[in-house]
């Protein structure tokens, strides 16, 4: 059995018919809506609908002062909710040139990246659930459990993080914290092993992934194609390397790629990058050094001076990009967010074209986009 | 054994009780008593094993062990409000649920359970299952039909498709068990009564998994599709198509679909039981238990594949059914036909 590439069939022969795959279906992640013509079981088109889930972050904004915006900002995307809230941190220490002590770091790269762990293995669970799978779903949540647990222990919260302050964090990680994160690694890595045993390398799954949904270079590149699935079709272009911020630049790790671009290349590229931030982790852990969370010295108001400010850093779906207008007062005046999965779904209609309904869910589930990011 | 091969003949139900007026009910009550409590445990089962697989517990609140959350949950169904949807196709609709299940009931009827008594001996007993397995496609393709509804519709032409396709190698490797039966059994007894294909075990001291492994393996992978198991659960994919065909069934309709679906899974261990795992024939314990135990265990194996594995493509399914299943199990028929001329 192998997957020969599908041409869509240029006769016209056949009625086409439309149907509606959510914004209430079990396997739309969120609620997104795609309105699909299809030739029998093949896609003709395919129609992404959002703004189910809007909720105005950007012209909240807007209307508040940079400090009053912090806690919106890991709820733009629920699932890296903590790479949200100190990416914002970090924006506004760029704009307003606040150092960040050393300790703060290394725990801010802990943090994220145990973050980006949790939510790589939620999309392992609900791709393998898309699929028909339904077991792999609870071990993967099982794992991401005990960062959840990890990480409440020192934020106070499971899911949406207010972790980050402007210049450090709010609390000081123990011991034990870092500890419990040493043993996790030592955990998921057998996790790993076995995940790869009994699901990477299953014959189902690989006939349902390879070849399907192949994202071209080019293609990643007209739709502004970030994270995992831009690496997945062969380019190394990860915000922690290109841009280094937030002191990635003083650990070694690699940015992960595959070269077909297909679901299994995505597959691979998640798999790969939690075992890079698996030693991310340890690295932190192992050169934690000590001292103080927050600045010395802080200014007393956190105010936008004038003129056009932008930083990015690299969520666990790609580019998480923030542009913001100030003048001079505390509110900015203007704030856009740059979200990576609104780009990733925006390729999804070319993506679609000539697949089968099955294929559907397996490409959409591949790309790992969560709507409320899109919607923000 | 004293008896000849031949000579063999279970006593039917009409025989034991004398009057076919009074045995036909009490056949029915049998059957029916016996599969709703069947369907009950086989639910209750199948939460418990996937629970296992899946290191949760499962249902533990109803009764012990939570044996009695599936008799709860069938009073649930059984209370709830039926509702119809709009703009349907109305015969089509509201039959489709009896169409699922009253062959199902009928074929239960067939199977000898143990040695001696069998509720209906037919010499056509395994034409007569496939005939009734045959007719849940039309009550599938009902369903999808007359529902108004595209998912139910894709779900429908999806099973039919399938169904129709599996049934090929499904009966093609029972196929040439009957061969084999005819050969061994001399030519007075039907290779199609299925009393007599596992009195041929019996009576041979040879389960015919070991005279034809191929088809084994081959009418339990057509099985699992036939009756809609993953990982050929296609019909009823929930994560593409809701809930495939029984979309826009709820209460005591989508109930019958489901009494339907686990009889099904029961039926098809059964007639694997007697076709290659010598039907009652075993040491020690009565028939019935040992003929029960073997689809029991079958039954395990079917609901520890669909909580282990992911769901083939459409395409894939169709594409190893005839590519792969359908030549072999030719290739197997005639191989089987060739080394019965020949010895």
């Amino acid at each position: 059995m192998t997957n020969p590439p599908r041409e869509l069939s240029p006769s016209t022969e056949g009625e086409l018919y439309t149907l509606n795959m959510g914004p209430q279906h079990p396997s739309m992640h969120g609620v997104l809506r795609l309105v699909l013509q299809l030739r029998g079981e093949q896609i003709v088109n395919a129609k992404p609908v959002i703004g189910y889930s809007h909720r105005a972050h950007e012209k909240m904004a807007e209307n508040r002062s940079a400090l009053q915006f912090l806690p919106n900002s890991s709820r733009i995307d629920y699932l890296s909710g903590m790479i949200y809230n100190l990416g914002y941190c970090q924006a506004v220490e760029k704009i307003l040139q606040i150092e960040v002590p050393d300790r703060a770091v290394h725990i801010r790269i802990i943090a994220a990246e145990l973050n980006r762990i949790s939510s790589h293995l939620l999309w392992f669970g609900t791709f393998l659930l898309d699929l028909g799978g339904i077991t792999p779903f609870l071990y993967s949540f099982d794992d991401r459990e005990q960062i959840l647990d990890i990480l409440d222990s020192v934020t106070g919260s499971r899911l949406t993080y207010c972790y980050g302050r402007f210049g450090g964090v709010t609390r000081d990680v123990d011991d034990e914290f870092l500890e419990r994160s040493t043993a996790f690694i030592k955990l998921l890595r057998t996790r790993l092993l076995m995940y790869k045993r009994l699901v990477t390398d299953n014959v189902i799954l690989r006939e349902r992934c390879i070849g399907v949904g192949v994202i071209s270079k080019d293609t990643a590149f007209r739709f502004d194609v970030t994270g995992p699935s831009l690496r997945a079709s062969g380019v190394a272009y990860d915000v922690r390397k290109a841009e280094p911020y937030g002191g990635y630049d003083r650990f070694d790790f690699e940015v992960p790629t595959e070269e077909d671009g297909d679901t299994m290349s995505r597959f691979h590229v998640r798999i790969r990058e939690i075992e890079q931030s698996c030693r991310l982790i340890e690295q932190a852990i192992a050169s934690m050094p000590e001292g103080d969370i927050l600045p010395k010295k802080m200014p007393k108001r956190f105010q936008i001076p004038k003129g056009e400010f932008y930083f990015a850093c690299e969520s666990a779906r790609g580019h998480f990009g923030i542009y913001m207008v100030g003048d001079g007062s505390d509110i900015p005046f203007k704030m856009k967010l740059r979200t990576p999965s609104f780009s990733n779904l925006s390729a999804m209609p070319e993506t679609l074209r000539g697949t089968m309904l099955a294929d559907t869910i397996a490409i959409v589930g591949g790309i790992d986009i969560v709507m409320p990011e899109i919607d923000r | 054994m004293s008896q000849s091969i031949t000579d063999y003949a279970p006593q039917t139900i009409t025989e034991l009780v004398g009057n076919p007026w009074l045995a036909m009910p009490m056949a029915a009550g049998i059957i029916m008593g016996a599969l709703t409590v069947n369907v009950l445990m086989l639910v209750w089962a199948e939460r418990k094993v996937s629970a296992w697989i899946q290191r949760r517990m499962g249902p533990t609140e109803v009764g012990p062990y939570g044996l009695l959350q599936t008799l709860a949950d069938m009073l649930k169904l059984i209370s709830k409000q039926l509702i119809t949807p709009a703009n349907i196709d109305k015969p089509l609709y509201h039959l489709a649920p009896l169409m699922a299940f009253a062959p199902v009931v009928g074929a239960v009827a067939l199977f000898p359970v143990s040695r001696d008594y069998v509720l209906l001996d037919n010499d056509l007993g395994l034409l007569f299952v496939f005939a009734l397995g045959g007719m849940a496609v039309i009550a599938i393709f009902m369903a999808g039909w007359g529902s108004n509804n595209k998912y139910a519709l894709l779900g429908a032409v999806r099973s039919v498709a399938q169904n129709i396709s599996y049934e090929i190698p499904l009966i093609l490797s029972a196929l040439s068990v009957v061969l084999v039966v005819n050969a061994m059994g001399g030519s007075t007894a039907s290779g199609l009564n299925l009393s007599h294909i596992a009195w041929v075990q019996s009576h041979e001291h040879v389960w015919f998994i070991l005279l034809q492994p191929l088809a084994a393996i081959i009418y339990f992978i057509s099985a699992l599709a036939e009756t809609n198991r993953a990982p050929f659960d296609i019909p009823e994919a929930e994560s593409e198509l809701v809930a495939g065909f029984h979309t826009e069934y709820s209460g005591m309709r989508f109930s019958l679909f489901f009494f339907s679906e686990y009889t099904n899974m029961l039926i098809v261990s059964m007639l694997a039981v007697v076709l290659f795992l010598g039907g009652w024939d075993g040491p020690l314990l009565p028939g019935p238990a040992w003929f029960f135990l073997k689809s029991y265990a079958l039954i395990f194996v079917m609901m520890w594949v669909r909580w282990t594995f992911p769901r083939l493509r459409f395409d894939q399914l169709m594409t190893f059914c005839w590519t792969v299943l359908i030549p072999l199990s030719i290739l197997n028929l005639l191989a089987t036909a060739l080394a019965i001329s020949v010895l």
